[in-house]
């Protein structure tokens, strides 16, 4: 792909306005540390559209960037654990036969979760963290099919995207 | 979606179903007091039968009451831990990640301080 800088600002860019975005929606259920996670959305479309090293490449800027205009220093360290992990999974799973986009983004958004638990446990120390495992999966699992399925609609419709790019 | 998407989505299930039971089926006891840390450090041990509330590092108050823990207010930007349940049973937390702020009411084998404080 020519223009290959210019590509990867402008879904860079998508996916800091998507994390902005996200915090004006309101989520039905009251648990704490649940996002939509709608930038991982466009991590997907860029794992499938270039590859494994572009998406590595704008998610770990993403959230860089994210932590620094809208979070704390401290959700960096969580952040980066699930984007880390997520991203390795996604790509795995990517290269296994079967699963399609939402299947893909499924496991990107529990092992999202799981990353920052991890993280959490490692941080506080404390064990108790785990209790919230059910409660994690289920969202990561929730948010995963929503996410799986918009990529799935943009990467059908990918040409009229990428064609001013090419 | 492929065949082997349901197979996923049953499988995450069927593990966080499996967990959830698990975690009922340890059985949780009221808790008898809580014990707060910052940053690993232990702040200090509070019992949850006297109503009184704590200002914990100058960051979050931790209001007693009723025999139950809650986050009354904190100054992160995120406010989690305030949005958080009361506590009251053995095992349960409130944690306050940017602040490193942890509550927890011990259960029979976390009453070790030293394990906390590594």
């Amino acid at each position: 792909m020519k223009r290959r800088v210019a590509f990867l600002g402008m879904v860079l860019a998508l996916a800091l306005i998507l994390a902005y975005v996200e915090t004006f929606l309101p989520l039905p259920i009251a648990v704490p540390g649940i996002k939509l996670g709608l930038a991982n959305c466009v991590i997907l479309f860029v794992l499938y559209l270039t590859g494994i090293k572009e998406a590595a490449l704008i998610s770990i800027t993403r959230v860089f960037l994210t932590g620094f205009l809208f979070g704390n220093m401290a959700g960096i360290l969580y952040s980066l654990s699930g984007a880390f992990l997520s991203l390795i999974a996604m790509a795995f799973a990517k290269k296994q036969n079967g699963l399609s986009v939402i299947g893909v983004s499924i496991l990107g958004g529990v092992t999202h979760n799981i990353g920052q638990m991890i993280m959490a446990v490692l941080v506080t120390e404390t064990i108790a963290v785990l209790y919230y495992v059910p409660v994690l999966l289920i969202a990561g699992m929730t948010t995963g099919i929503i996410n799986g399925i918009l990529a799935k609609t943009i990467l059908k419709n990918k040409n009229i995207i990428i064609e001013g790019w090419k | 979606m492929k065949r082997k998407d349901w197979i996923l989505i049953f499988i995450i299930s069927a593990i966080a179903l499996i967990f959830a039971i698990y975690i009922k089926a340890m059985g949780t006891p009221q808790g008898a007091e809580v014990i707060i840390t910052v940053n690993r450090e232990e702040f200090g041990r509070y019992s949850l039968d006297k109503d009184r509330e704590i200002v914990i590092d100058g960051h979050n108050t931790l209001m007693i009451k009723d025999g139950k823990a809650n986050m009354m207010q904190a100054d992160c930007p995120d406010k989690l831990c305030v949005k958080q349940k009361p506590i009251s049973r053995k095992g349960e937390s409130i944690i306050c990640l940017p602040n490193r702020v942890v509550v927890t009411i011990p259960g029979e084998n976390e009453d070790i301080p030293d394990a906390v404080t590594g």
